[in-house]
């Protein structure tokens, strides 16, 4: 298959189009401006629908709109404009459409600064809005990975009729790779996974045919509807991905995820030639987290866990301890407000560790 | 005898609705469903409700509905319209709804000229939420956010929806009306039904703004509240023909 | 020659229709229905002409009317 060199936010949006998503609307912010650019000239071509939206609000809202017709939709955002979306995404939990949107994170918090950082994780992960409810969070660590999982976050929206998070940092969405683009989807089957929604959809039904009611919220039923989206939420477990880099006879074990996962891999590669033992745990589903593979780990072995993410304070080393559970010290290696984690950085913790 | 009038089938048959005695919020549903009916399209039907009291209206419609987060009601309306051009999407929403927190998506939609139709009730008072302020709240009149009347001088004046969404290019159709009348009733029904042919015909962005009342926020029974929109409810927000282009 | 059936349970007694009945056909029943409204009845049936301004007036659709 041809490669073709793309940006990560370009390859996005075009792993969308091919995936059958028909529907974008979004609102410009920095590092992000690429997906609603490259949507606005591709989905004319395959007869999709662009709208730059007033607001981050009105983007989610439209999205809502279009999932609930069961086209497949998306928007997009960063950081601060993700918050702007919460009640939006909360709204298609609650009334189960599936859609897919992508933070490409930036500083925070706040308007924080333009530049990459990992500073949203518990929003993504645990609260993205009002309401307790989950997501399939997907955190990618290469253009290629960003391709992949936004190609198939549509299917497991249309599967559990929910939203689906791409976690993509801001090093990944701007940097460009050589990629491999996924098979385009035919129209034949585009109109089929709109149809396919049809019961539920919200776009006419016939005087004798059960009408569409979206919800996103009961008067009477809230509990039972949440009783259902949790007996939803414990089937994910299924769904962890994760990648376990030289693991096997590791004495440090580095957690990270996305471009922190990268940079700590290439740095494993010379501390490797070093005759040091580090290896790597990389969640590529952030949630739900692959806690069985620090659980798993031999501690009489593995001495420290070293956390490495763009965020300070950490995020994501809440929940390496729950999966360590004390079992061993977890140290941290950490930049923020948009400062990109350097390898050197990686390389002086672990040797430090090592050392001791 | 033949019956010359029938309930609508857009309602559900035995509806005992929630809306306070005399809300015109009853009167409106019973009307679009009449239109939708009478037009035969109520298979293609897709409102999309604001929050507020025109929430309400969800378990009576017999169609397909979604509910908006408060204020988003016409860009959710934008998205199901713009994925299934077929449908007829309305949006059903209250003064709060349309233009406090939603005055930028209703501002943008209908200077897109989406093709939707927009069902804009104005009361003058925010009701599921136990009478605050609206931005139709008339100057002098109580209410629970401005418990000495809604002043100039702390919170501006009335703003009069059609008037300013007759600023903007886009827009095919602007009517007020009101249903305090029989002969009112039965203009709100054909500005309804011109709204939804706009649509069908492809027109662009519609919108019937529909003088209501609110008798328990407004502190009346139901009679007197027909009053208060003759004699000051209609004076602030004439009724008529705005736009029809 | 007709008549109006006005469905009890609906009714919330706002008065409207008997405010815009043309011939007084309607008042305000004895009554109360289940949510302890005293809804409105016929009480001068003959008199209708089945204009359906009741009707039309009616925020609970709770008329029907025959001619």
């Amino acid at each position: 298959m041809a490669r073709v060199f793309m940006k990560g936010c370009e390859a996005i949006a075009e792993a969308a189009v091919r995936a059958g998503c028909r529907f974008f609307a979004g609102y410009p912010i920095t590092p992000q401006n690429e997906i609603p650019e490259y949507f606005a000239r591709r989905m004319p071509e395959v007869g999709g629908v662009f709208v730059q939206g007033e607001s981050e609000v009105a983007s989610i809202n439209m999205v809502y709109g279009a999932g609930s017709t069961g086209m497949r939709s998306m928007t997009s955002s960063s950081s601060c404009g993700i918050s702007l979306k919460s009640e939006g995404i909360s709204y298609c939990a609650s009334a189960r459409i599936p859609m897919v949107f992508a933070n490409i994170s930036r500083g925070g918090p706040g308007v924080g600064s333009i530049h990459p950082a990992q500073q949203d994780y518990f929003q993504a992960t645990k609260a993205s809005g009002n309401g307790g409810f989950e997501m399939l969070v997907f955190a990618p660590a290469s253009v290629q990975e960003a391709i992949d999982m936004t190609y198939h976050a549509f299917d497991y929206a249309q599967r559990d009729r929910n939203p689906v998070l791409i976690l993509c940092d801001g090093v990944i969405g701007t940097m460009m790779e050589p990629v491999v683009l996924p098979e385009m989807k035919t129209e034949e089957s585009v109109a089929a996974l709109k149809d396919a929604n049809k019961e539920w959809a919200c776009i006419g039904h016939g005087k004798d045919v059960k009408r569409a009611w979206i919800e996103p919220g009961h008067w009477r039923g809230q509990e039972n509807a949440n009783i259902e989206a949790a007996a939803l939420y414990a089937t994910w477990d299924k769904d962890v991905q994760v990648e376990e880099y030289m693991v096997e006879d590791a004495e440090i074990v580095i957690a990270a995820y996305g471009i922190s996962a990268r940079v700590a891999k290439s740095a494993i590669d010379i501390l490797r030639k070093e005759g040091i033992k580090v290896g790597l745990i990389r969640p590529i589903t952030v949630h739900p987290f692959p806690y069985n593979s620090f659980e798993k780990l031999d501690y009489s072995r593995v001495k420290t866990i070293l956390d490495v993410e763009m965020s300070i304070p950490a995020q994501l080393i809440y929940d390496v301890k729950q999966g360590v559970k004390d079992r061993c010290p977890i140290e941290t290696c950490l930049r923020s407000g948009g400062q990109i984690i350097s390898r050197d950085a990686v390389l002086a913790a672990v040797r430090k560790l090592n050392g001791k | 005898m033949e019956k010359v009038y029938a309930r609508t089938t857009g309602i559900c048959k035995d509806m005992v609705s929630g809306f306070c005695p005399g809300c015109m919020h009853g009167t409106v549903i019973k009307l679009i469903g009449e239109v939708l009916d009478e037009m035969g399209v109520m298979d293609k039907a897709a409102c999309v409700l604001g929050i507020g009291c025109c929430g309400l209206k969800m378990e009576y419609m017999t169609y397909d509905n979604t509910t908006a987060p408060h204020g988003r009601a016409c860009a959710v309306a934008t998205g199901i319209k713009r994925a299934t051009p077929d449908s007829l999407v309305y949006t059903y929403q209250g003064d709060g709804d349309f233009a406090s927190i939603g005055l930028a998506e209703s501002v943008f939609a209908a200077n897109r000229g989406e093709n939707i139709s927009v069902i804009f009730i104005n009361n003058g008072i925010y009701g599921m939420t136990g009478g605050q302020m609206a931005p139709t709240t008339l100057l002098g009149m109580k209410a629970s956010t401005a418990p000495k009347g809604r002043l100039a001088e702390e919170h501006g004046y009335p703003m009069h929806m059609c008037e300013i969404f007759n600023q903007l290019t886009a827009p095919v159709y602007l009517e007020r009306t009101s249903c305090n009348t029989p002969a009112n009733v039965v203009k709100t029904k054909k500005a309804i039904r011109k709204a939804f042919e706009n649509q069908l015909n492809g027109k662009g962005f519609s919108m019937v703004e529909i003088v209501t009342n609110c008798p328990t926020n407004w502190g009346l029974e139901p009679l007197d509240s027909l009053t208060f929109i003759e004699e000051k409810m209609l004076p602030e927000y004439p009724l008529g023909v705005i736009r029809d282009k | 020659m007709a008549r109006v059936e006005i469905r009890s349970e609906s009714c919330k007694s706002c008065q409207y229709c008997i405010k815009f009945c043309p011939k007084g056909v309607l008042a305000v029943g004895t009554k109360v229905n289940a949510k302890g409204y005293e809804y409105i009845v016929p009480v001068k049936m003959d008199a209708c002409i089945g204009c359906s301004i009741c009707a039309r007036m009616c925020p609970d659709a709770a008329i029907e009317v025959y001619k």
